[in-house]
């Protein structure tokens, strides 16, 4: 063998096992979600369920509600399912999305650490407690990524008559992440974060933090979930990303969200019908 | 630090039980990389050579840029790719966003700058050497690169691996043209990233060592294989 076959030896033998197998036909929608939904493990629960009732695929993008909408808005994926309705109507009303269907909702909690500075601890009014973690100057660990959670918790720190812009000191830290960053940071800095619940209780390295404010009705978080209009943007799956809602939104549906459960808790409750 | 004991103990079993989601990642990783690799060479390898043996206005120029390019941050390359792609971008039409597809061509684009500035530089201190009888042969300039590409294919195989080592060790770029998705476009690194997002920081570290493993196996091979064609072609 001279030179020659050793090097189209060698080419044949790379491109064999490098070449991208031909992708099989198969039906899918792209979803683009937060990372709540994927993080806690609702996903895994229910897309093999939805799969396995219609022969679709879900491939889900999970990113903050912020830039899922934005993809949404590029034409990158065929549905959104994100939980900041302020942020969804707007995305409605921009003629994006073709209607809002809420589907669940979960609730944010405030974790921190055991020994409480700010003296928080078993209270059920959020704005109360955001005041009291400001006064104290205890450390506060946000999202600071446009997220649901993060609009959440700037209502929040608006509600409680908390001008972050110039109150915002070293106590307050902008990490500018997702929720699992977030709460590594919060952890590794014994400070306190507004986490949804779902996160929280899949979250492994928590430190020194435990739950301390919960059970505010305001705590409460909405799910949506639309289809992208396809009048924007004709390649929309408009058929299989419609199958996918209508599941969703179905007695099936909203008894699998309902069954998903974590350490015996249920992370979300269904709430199609109102 | 128990800890780093625990990410020990998670791998080992991770490995032992071949578990079918790690391999499915891992030949995803691999497939990606090599193919991405496999293209910037295509592309880089003569681009180098162009550049050294070639003697055109800008030459030195094109070779500081060249070697700047080798900085590109993962993340930007991302988002560049990403905003081509995307439905709303000039190559939206393709279809390819959140494919492994569009994470080679991220990973090209991040690797050929590599492969090109690092084989221009072997090239040209060949050139050095052989020029005078390279020349005196008759060579043309895009013979004489060919000839030397082939006659530095050894010290061109390491530029090939800082190559891959880089495709196979980003994270910021496919993130973002991937998606993550499980199953369809989930690496290695992307893994990683998300079991540290849920805290899971033995895990994380437990497939970060899989992943360094397996590179150190690949350099190896290819090592060994380099070699033994040393020996019996050099």
């Amino acid at each position: 063998m001279n030179r020659r076959h050793w090097f189209s030896l060698a080419a044949a033998a790379m491109f064999a096992m490098v070449a991208l197998p031909a992708s099989a036909q198969e039906k899918f929608i792209v979803v683009a979600s937060t990372t709540s939904t994927e993080q806690s493990g609702l996903f895994k629960h229910l897309l093999p369920l939805f799969e396995k009732d219609s022969g679709i695929k879900v491939r889900v993008v999970a990113v903050g509600t912020g830039q899922a909408l934005d993809m949404a808005r590029r034409g990158d994926a065929d549905v959104v399912f994100v939980h900041d309705q302020a942020a969804e109507e707007k995305f409605l009303n921009e003629g994006f999305g073709v209607k809002r269907s809420p589907v669940m909702y979960n609730d944010f909690v405030v974790v921190g650490p055991k020994s409480d500075p700010a003296k928080v601890a078993g209270s059920h009014d959020i704005l109360d407690a955001l005041r009291k973690i400001e006064t104290a100057k205890a450390t506060f660990v946000s999202r600071g990524d446009k997220s649901g959670t993060h609009a959440a918790e700037l209502r929040y720190w608006k509600a409680a008559g908390v001008d972050l812009a110039a109150n915002k000191g070293a106590w307050y830290k902008d990490t500018g992440s997702g929720m699992g960053p977030t709460l590594n940071t919060a952890s590794s800095m014994n400070g306190y974060a507004l986490t949804d619940r779902g996160t929280w209780l899949s979250f492994k390295n928590r430190g020194d933090l435990t739950i301390l404010v919960e059970g505010d009705k305001r705590l409460f978080n909405q799910y949506g979930v639309m289809l992208v209009n396809p009048a924007k943007h004709p390649h929309v799956k408009v058929d299989l990303g419609q199958k996918f809602i209508d599941w969703l939104v179905s007695s099936q549906g909203q008894a699998a969200i309902a069954g998903y459960k974590v350490g015996g808790e249920q992370l979300f409750f269904p709430n199609a019908n109102g | 630090m128990n800890s780093f004991s625990e990410s020990l103990v998670v791998a080992a079993s991770l490995v032992s039980h071949f578990d079918p989601n790690l391999l499915e990642i891992v030949e995803l990783s691999l497939r990606v990389s090599l193919t991405a690799t496999l293209a910037s060479s295509i592309l880089g390898l003569p681009l180098g050579a162009a550049i050294a043996v070639g003697r055109f206005p800008g030459g030195q120029v094109l070779t500081v840029l060249l070697n700047s390019l080798m900085g590109l941050p993962p993340v930007v390359v991302g988002l560049v790719v990403y905003l081509l792609l995307s439905h709303a971008g000039p190559l939206g039409a393709l279809g390819i966003l959140f494919t492994p597809a569009a994470m080679v061509v991220a990973q090209t684009i991040l690797i050929t700058p590599i492969i090109a500035a690092l084989s221009r530089q072997i090239v040209a201190d060949a050139w050095g050497e052989y020029r005078e009888q390279l020349v005196s042969l008759g060579a043309r300039t895009f013979r004489a690169a060919l000839t030397l590409i082939w006659d530095t294919r050894f010290s061109l195989v390491t530029v090939l691996l800082a190559g891959f080592g880089r495709a196979i060790a980003e994270v910021g770029a496919v993130m973002i043209v991937g998606g993550n998705i499980d199953g369809v476009t989930r690496v290695m690194t992307t893994t990683i990233a998300l079991e540290t997002s849920k805290g899971d920081l033995p895990l994380a570290l437990a497939l970060g060592l899989v992943l360094i493993t397996i590179v150190v196996v690949l350099n190896a091979a290819t090592q060994g294989i380099r070699e033994w064609a040393r020996r019996r072609y050099g």
